[in-house]
């Protein structure tokens, strides 16, 4: 059996060119320039040339697999790895011959032969199933014409304007480095280069197919490791920071890149450590399950009791600047848990979230402002104004509820949508100027002071946010379990069974509106402190989505999920810098690749999980009885 | 008196006119059949009667109060308990959990003891406690609805459609299942196209014509009426 057969040329040709594709788009715009700027390993990679090699790798991994499922022999798996990688450049090779100035003249033609080559391709295809003649003609005229002023009047604009830096900014002198790994000068080299290093790739991604699944998983995770380590080389020196000395700290990285000899170091250790829980994990969550009861419930108490410790001392352990992050993970994590009320419990589609998280800042920033707009000389403190929050973001929810109760899904959705921009509005209105500020926002909020002492620091600050994440998280818990979270979920599934029920649905709708609310409120009004200064556009439609999105990708009604969803999205895009230029652009990739390939999030509920499944298999027992 | 007295109601859908003036009585611990084509009525006067939809006109009385106007998920305190067509089982809960949610509104500790005779009077069901709703045949779907609407202990229990998309060897065991409901001493306002089987079991049966009563009489003249035959049982 050593043919490749037809299905799986073409799996190789078009996951090949799809990754091809990939690669090429992200380089148009501008990941690819813009992660070169962090070096993984000093002087051996940068994280614009991982996501080079790492797509080819990936591909070719996937698509070794399909030919190893159908019993391919392994020189043909490597020969496929080399072809994928190879296809994989190939995209990115041709727009670096388009951009090179020995080679433009390829562009040009390319681009005047497209509309031919079209319109003659279409007419063989209707030549094909016999149409009529003028037809055929007619078609092939009016494709050439129609792609021919598109394609025409690009050559037209790359010859006047002599580059490709006019219609595609991001193919950038920058760019051309990374790709042709510093030989920009010469071109070929460069080209050989990339379609050396893409297959070689390419072929790595295929022989890890053929090594035995233990050290495969062994390696998998050591690679992983150190390049996770290496691409967030900032977020572990600082972490290391807090607990080793400057010597040995500069030892290991260079600024924030890891050394090189750290690194294979590193490589080594994790590669063993991957290979020893290849070889022992299954045996000790064996031995694990054939524990008693009670042995089994003191390892969990123990493991919780150090992940509790953890949380207590994560402050100490990362330093300020990742407490700052920590705290802003954490805001995000009290909202999402409020507004999974809403969304995971009661069904409730709230797309304006941010009217609560807006109420609570501005409610604690102009009761507390010692700045103009304070007309209350700091009489009031923070803690006496968190409970006021709360209660005022909990009676926006249930106001902006009132009106929307008797609309379901897609409209509730909208309507909801419209009060978040009415709340974005008012607050930078002249109308309520007097009051808070308008665009000019309110300044001046003093810090939280605890038994005397101001907890200025995100450190100190963090511990208010996990007292009310741990507080809110205890709350939807026993509502979730109790005869209001019964109620909800009737409603979620069906609004009229619910009410046949003898369900009071307006009443619990009103009710989750409100709980969820809540907590919105808290957390606005611990950003409001935590920044000292309150401004309309902190509060836009954005802060919505990202708290949509983080639930959805941490998976709905699941409380680990949310924690999960909030670190990914929230706290990844803070530590890699260069992420918050492409950050909604990944959103978007990350929420349509979840929804295909994981729709339940990354650490679903129970729930959620079995409707999708039973989704699943009503689908496949319709399918089998078609 | 009557346990229910439909008392000329006019329903609208917007400004469609769907039912225009429907009056009928149920007495205490009778069955009774609304039959009709599609289209007819049957479920919009289940709706009108469970509080769904408001009459724009009329009144229904229930054991003497008005509840016209009254809110659906108010009436199954009163004692009226719908089983709304298409089954809406609870599909993520298990079956014991369903019919939990059947007893909502209670608060009694008979809970517990109706769980058992729900389990006596549905043997299927009590095998498959832990079962997901979602995963039960139609027929044991029905008879789970039709089990939690008890469990709220209704003096009168509404059905719509109860042999909606079942096998016909099953409609048998619905409709012997309501009878012995009925031999509870549950009132019973059925609402079925299946009008052979439904007058087989009421003891008075109204046919429903385009919102309006157009026949009314015992189940047995009922059957024997050339137009119900020739209409709706199929008899030439």
């Amino acid at each position: 059996m050593n043919m490749l057969r037809a299905e799986n040329s073409r799996s190789i040709l078009t996951l090949g060119l799809l990754s091809g594709a990939f690669i090429l788009f992200t380089g148009a715009v501008g990941m690819i320039a813009a992660f070169h700027e962090r070096e993984v390993v000093d002087d051996v990679i940068s994280l614009g040339q991982l996501l080079l090699l790492l797509a080819p790798f990936a591909t070719g991994f996937v698509v070794s697999d399909r030919l190893r499922a159908s019993g391919t022999g392994s020189l043909l798996i490597i020969s496929s790895g080399v072809a994928v990688g190879l296809l994989t450049a190939l995209p990115t090779v041709i727009m670096l011959l388009f951009n090179s100035d020995e080679y433009r003249f390829l562009l040009d033609l390319t681009l005047k032969l497209i509309p031919f080559v079209a319109a003659t391709y279409y007419a063989w295809q209707q030549y094909r199933i016999g149409s009529d003649q003028r037809l055929i003609i007619g078609s092939w005229l009016a494709i050439v014409v129609l792609i021919g002023i598109v394609s025409f009047s690009f050559a037209l604009i790359f010859e006047i304007k002599g580059d490709l830096r006019s219609v595609l900014p991001n193919i950038s002198r920058d760019w051309v480095e990374v790709v042709t790994f510093d030989h920009p000068k010469e071109l070929m080299t460069g080209i050989a280069t990339l379609l050396l290093v893409s297959a070689g790739a390419g072929a790595a991604g295929s022989f890890m197919v053929l090594v035995p699944p233990i050290p495969r998983q062994a390696l998998l995770y050591g690679l992983g490791v150190t390049l996770l380590v290496g691409a967030f080389g900032e977020t572990v020196r600082l972490i290391l920071q807090e607990n080793v000395d400057r010597d040995t700290l500069k030892q290991i990285f260079r600024r924030d890149t890891l050394r090189q000899d750290p690194a294979l170091m590193l490589f080594i250790v994790s590669t063993v450590a991957g290979f020893l829980w290849a070889m022992f994990g299954q045996q000790a969550r064996q031995g694990f399950a054939n524990l008693e009861p009670s042995r089994r419930r003191m390892v969990n108490g123990v493991g919780l009791l150090i992940f509790a410790g953890i949380l207590l001392m994560l402050p100490w352990l990362i330093g300020r600047t990742l407490s700052d992050v920590a705290v802003t993970i954490g805001i995000f994590v009290l909202m999402g848990l409020g507004l999974n009320i809403a969304i995971g419990l009661a069904g409730l589609l709230d797309l304006g979230y941010v009217t609560n998280y807006a109420v609570g800042a501005y409610i604690l920033a102009v009761l507390t402002s010692i700045g103009p707009l304070g007309r209350l000389d700091g009489v009031f403190t923070f803690w006496m104004v968190i409970p006021v929050a709360l209660l005022a973001a909990m009676c926006a929810g249930f106001v902006f509820a009132v009106p929307v109760l008797r609309m379901r899904g897609d409209y509730l959705a909208i309507a909801t949508l419209g009060f978040g921009e009415i709340i974005g509005k008012l607050a930078i209105s002249d109308w309520l100027k007097p009051l808070i500020g308008g665009a000019q926002g309110v300044q001046a909020i003093p810090k939280p002071v605890f038994f005397g002492t101001e907890l200025r620091n995100p450190e100190q600050l963090y511990y208010i946010v996990l007292v009310a994440s741990l507080v809110t998280l205890f709350v939807s818990i026993r509502l979730n379990n109790s005869r209001t979270g019964r109620q909800w979920m009737a409603i979620r599934e069906d609004e009229d069974v619910a009410t046949a029920m003898g369900i009071d649905t307006a009443r619990a709708k009103l009710l989750a509106f409100t709980l969820s609310a809540a907590t919105g409120g808290v957390a606005g009004a611990i950003f409001a402190a935590k920044v000292g200064t309150v401004f309309p556009n902190s509060f836009t439609v954005f802060i919505s989505i990202n708290v949509l999105s983080l639930i959805i990708v941490g998976g709905i009604a699941s409380n680990p999920g949310i924690v999960v969803g909030a670190v990914v999205l929230i706290g990844l895009p803070e530590l890699l810098r260069e992420f918050s230029d492409f950050r909604f652009l990944m959103y978007g990739a990350l929420l349509v690749i979840m929804m295909i390939k994981r729709p339940q999030g990354f650490i679903p509920s129970k729930l959620v999980s079995h409707e999708i499944r039973a989704g699943v298999n009503a689908k496949a027992a319709a399918a089998a009885a078609n | 008196m009557a346990l229910l007295e439909v008392n000329d109601i006019h329903t609208y859908y917007g400004n469609i006119h769907a039912l225009k003036g429907v009056s009928f009585e149920v007495d205490s611990g009778e069955i009774i059949a609304l039959i009709g084509s599609n289209g007819a009525g049957k479920t919009t006067t289940l709706r009108t009667i469970s509080g769904l939809m408001a009459p724009r006109d009329g009144r229904v009385l229930y054991d003497g109060e008005d509840i016209s106007t009254a809110r659906a998920d108010t009436l199954v305190a009163k004692g009226i308990s719908m089983v709304p067509e298409g089954r809406g089982v609870f599909a993520k809960l298990t079956v014991e959990e369903n019919l939990d949610m059947g007893a909502y509104t209670r608060r009694d500790s008979g809970i517990k003891e109706d769980l058992k005779g729900a389990y006596e009077l549905f043997p299927r069901l009590g095998e498959r406690k832990k079962q997901v709703a979602g995963t039960l045949s139609g027929g044991e779907q029905q008879m789970l609805a039709i089990a939690r609407a008890l469990m709220a202990k209704p003096r009168l229990l509404l059905l719509d459609e109860p042999s909606m998309g079942l096998a016909p060897v099953l409609v048998d065991g619905v409709f012997d299942t309501v009878q012995r409901i009925a031999n509870e001493g549950v009132t019973i306002l059925l609402v079925e196209q299946n009008a052979h089987m439904a007058l087989q079991i009421a003891d008075r049966g109204y046919v429903l014509q385009s919102g309006e009563v157009a026949i009314s009489d015992t189940a047995a003249n009922l059957q024997q009426n050339e137009t119900v035959q020739r209409t709706y049982l199929g008899i030439d």
